[in-house]
Formats: structure tokens, sequence, C-alpha cells
């Protein structure tokens, strides 16, 4: 493991001890993490390991059975988390406007209007936002419907923010598009992500940190810096140094699920 | 209007068949007048007779039982949808209810509430409650589940989640239930205004219609209740195309 040794006042997030079973089969049994704040943490590994269990708990959104998830100490209630869902259709409110669905946890927040329109307009300028978001989420396309939601989750300007496959319902070009948007903004604002995908080489291309896991009872299988060069366009994928992560990421998951048949 | 010709089309066909059958005098004039005689009929008991004032009574009571129906059948249903392990309990019987016929009830509503208007009004709102109820909750308990974690995650506790998200997300369900409530009222309404002490309503006046042998009279009411329900209907089905543009989405 290369994974960089992270002391606790640069941890934005840290797991300890953590365990979870369904139905009497652990998932987690006694797991730990740190992730360093500003870090793209790209979480990777086969389907079922837990990879989506270990976010939704993180966003408190499932509870633990055991071990500690803290934010600098503090428990993620008293944390501003940012959450983008796989399935954007159902994840934003298609009776609300798309300003509005941006709007949302900013009025729950309680921000006074101009803050709040302030912060739209900002979001619209960092992503450099061209459509009409005076239409409703049905309205737009896929990939349109997926930056609202990622808008809506950094409106909040979260601490953390986790995305759960976030680009697994897109077609290719809308993905590539939408993960070089994102990877820019990120970057620029420093914002702390947990990502999860089954895509390698997204997991790659967009992190600082690649933590591979096992199947259950998940563990991880590696843990290793992602020192390319930023930004990452599409020529990144071709580099010598990214194939050779690549090619070791490959041969390090064939270990984690050798034995089993590798679900298509 | 182009979506307009075959409709038109298949109302004309029927008319010009139903008038064949009385030019071959293939029933008995009584039984089947002619499209004519009906619409002559029917107009003079608007323009001299009580078909006018009949029409208001049962709209009257439709509507009256229908908001009582509304006023218990939604909120009642969004809470009981939002506890889903309570909803279960009270399953059965909302279920058992909603299978009975109304008609069946008639003699029950009778002895708590009399023979008079209440009765009547009372009758239809049971039913069309149910049939509300039932949707809301449902409408309720089948809300994306990914959307009430989303509102979760940015902030929102139980009862904004019911406000913000379950409300809505409930909303074209709840529409169908009203929809279907309100065709049902109208059923039980003309039904009870037949059998349950009544002196005005279309009910009343197709089944009076009848023992008289009035027989354009009776078609016409017939039709003036079929155009009654049909309005009711397409009035809810532009009211969810309008106020829950999203549904389905």
């Amino acid at each position: 493991m290369d994974g960089p040794a992270i002391a606790p006042r640069d941890a934005a997030l840290s797991i300890r001890g953590l365990r979870k079973a369904f139905g009497g089969q652990p998932v987690y049994s006694g797991f730990d993490l740190d992730v360093r704040r500003g870090d793209i943490l790209a979480i990777f590994g086969p389907n079922g390991c837990g990879k989506s269990t270990l976010i939704n708990m993180a966003a408190g959104l499932l509870p633990v059975d055991g071990g500690t998830i803290l934010y600098d100490g503090r428990d993620v209630r008293d944390v501003r988390v940012g959450y983008v869902f796989q399935n954007y259709r159902e994840a934003l409110f298609p009776w609300l406007r798309a300003a509005d669905n941006i709007r949302y946890p900013l009025r729950r927040m309680g921000l006074p209007k101009r803050e709040i329109e302030a912060r739209l307009d900002r979001l619209k300028a960092e992503f450099r936002v061209r459509f009409d978001l005076a239409r409703y989420p049905y309205e737009l396309s896929g990939g349109q419907q997926q930056l609202v939601s990622v808008m809506r989750a950094l409106a909040v300007e979260p601490e953390v923010l986790f995305l759960d496959e976030p680009f697994s319902a897109l077609d290719f070009e809308t993905t590539l598009d939408l993960r070089a948007l994102l990877q820019d903004v990120l970057k620029r604002l420093g914002v702390t992500t947990l990502l999860v995908s089954h895509d390698l080489e997204e997991s790659i291309a967009l992190a600082d940190r690649l933590l591979m896991l096992t199947r259950r009872p998940t563990t991880v299988a590696d843990d290793l810096a992602v020192r390319l060069a930023w930004p990452r366009g599409s020529a990144t994928l071709s580099e010598p140094d990214f194939v050779a992560l690549k090619r070791r990421c490959l041969a390090v998951f064939e270990a984690a699920v050798a034995g089993r048949p590798v679900a298509a | 209007m182009k979506g307009l010709v075959a409709p038109v089309l298949g109302a004309v066909g029927f008319i010009g068949l139903w008038w064949l059958a009385t030019v071959a005098q293939l029933a008995d004039p009584v039984l089947l007048p002619s499209p004519a005689e009906t619409f002559r009929d029917t107009v003079a008991a608007f323009r001299s007779g009580p078909l006018g004032h009949d029409l208001l009574r049962t709209i009257l009571r439709t509507v009256q039982a229908f908001l009582i129906a509304t006023a218990i059948g939604v909120p009642l249903g969004i809470a009981l949808g939002a506890k889903e392990r309570v909803y279960r309990s009270v399953e059965f019987v909302v279920d058992f209810f909603r299978s009975t016929p109304a008609s069946a009830l008639f003699p029950l509503f009778l002895i708590l509430f009399g023979v008079g208007e209440g009765t009547k009004i009372a009758v239809a709102a049971f039913g069309a409650a149910l049939v509300i109820l039932f949707n809301a909750a449902y409408g309720v308990m089948n809300a994306r589940r990914t959307r009430v974690l989303a509102a979760r995650v940015m902030g929102a506790g139980e009862a904004r989640i019911l406000w913000d998200v379950l409300l809505w997300e409930a909303l074209p369900q709840i529409l169908v239930g009203m929809r279907a409530g309100i065709s049902l009222a109208l059923v039980i309404v003309v039904v009870a205004e037949m059998f349950i002490g009544s002196t005005d309503g279309l009910g009343q006046r197709v089944i009076v219609a009848q023992s008289l042998f009035e027989s354009g009279l009776m078609y016409g009411v017939i039709f003036l209740a079929g155009a009654l329900g049909y309005v009711l209907n397409l009035t809810f089905l532009l009211a969810e195309k309008r106020f829950v543009h999203w549904s389905g989405r």
C-alpha cells in the first residue's frame, strides 16, 4: 500500500472499526479509513462489496452496526454534506423547476433570499451552465439533469461530497463532458469527495486516491495515490503512467475477486 | 381538432343506428323511442319541467359528497400511508368496505341518518372516501425512496419530508383517487335518488319517467346522467394534466 499517511487534523473524514451486516452477513467488520481534506477518493470494487453502503453510512442515510464515522470529531448530522445519486431521474424533484431544485437545500438551511440567489449565480458560472434552469428536470437531457443534481449537492458548500456512480446512467459522450466539468470544479473549490464507481478508468481519471475493496467481508485490497497531473483530459487516458496504474489496479482487482466468478 | 373527428363520427354512427332501429321498428316504440322524440321530450322537460332542477340537485349532492370524501380521505390516506405499519393493520377493513357495494349500506345509513338529504350524501361520501383514502395511502407508500433520501441528506426532517416530498409524490395518485371517487359518488347519488325518499334528482326523474312510460324522457335522463359522469371524469383528467405535469416522468 502506498496510500498516504494522514495526520488527524488533515482528515476531513475518519472511519474507525466500522461494522455493518445485512441479514447476518457481515459486509464490514472493523473497517478503518481516513480521507484527507480536499482529496477526491474513488472507491472501486466488485459488485456487492458494499461501496454504496459505505458512503450511505458516511452520509447518514444508513445506520451503522458499530464503529464511528466522524468529520473532524463531529457526527454527520452536524456536518454539511452533498450527495449525488446514480439515478438523477428519481433524485431530483420533478415538481420543482431545475433552479428551485438547486435552491431547495439552501432554503432548508434557512439562508436569506439574496444569499440563495448569489450562490445559484455562482454555481451557474462555475459550471458554465448554458441551458435554462427555469425548466422542469424532465425537460432536460440526462446529462443536464445530473449536472443539476451536482449543483444541488454543491450548493450547500459541503464539507464532503458523495457521488454514487454519478455517470453510470449517462451515455459515453455526456460522461466525458460531465467528468471534465466536475473535476475542474471540484479541484478548483477543493471539495473533499468520495466517489463510488464501477468504472476503473473513471475512478483513476477523477481521483487523487483510489481505494480498491475486496469481496465481502469487505477489506481494503489496495490503497494508492493517483499522482497524475491535473487537468486530466482524454489524452491522460493513454499516457504511460495512467496505463501502468490501470494495469496494476486490474491485477489487484482480479486477485481480490479470485476464486469467484466475476458478475457481468 | 383532428382528434375530434373519430369520436364525433362514432357518436353520429351510434345515433344513426338507433334511428335506423326505430325506423325499421325493431322494437316497440314505447320501449325504444326515436332519437328525435327523445331529444324533443328532454328539451321540453328542461323548458317547462323539473329536469334542470333535477340535474342541479344531482350535481350538488355529488359535489357535496365528493368534498366531504376528499376532506376525510386525503389527509387520512396520507397520514396512514406515511405510517405503513398502521396502514397494513387497517388495510383489510378499508379493502373490505371498498369492495362492499354501497347500495347494500343504504338500510344501515337510513337507520343512522334517517330518510333525508343527509343519508344520500353520507352513503356517497362514505364510498368515495374509501377510494380516495386508499389511493392517497398508496401514493405515499409508493413514493420514490431516492427522493426521500435526497431530502433527508439535504437536512429535511420527517415533517418536512412529508410536506415537501411525500405529498408531491402522492399527488398524481391522489388525483386518480379523486377522479374515481367523484365517479363513484355520482353512481351512489343516482341510485340513492331512486330508492331512498327522493322527490328530485336525475335518479328520481329516470325512475318516475319509466313508471309513467315517458320513455323519451327516460332515455334523455339516462343520457344526461351519462354526460354528467363523462364531464366530471374529463374535468379531472384535464386537472391531472395541468396540475401534476410531472406525473410518470
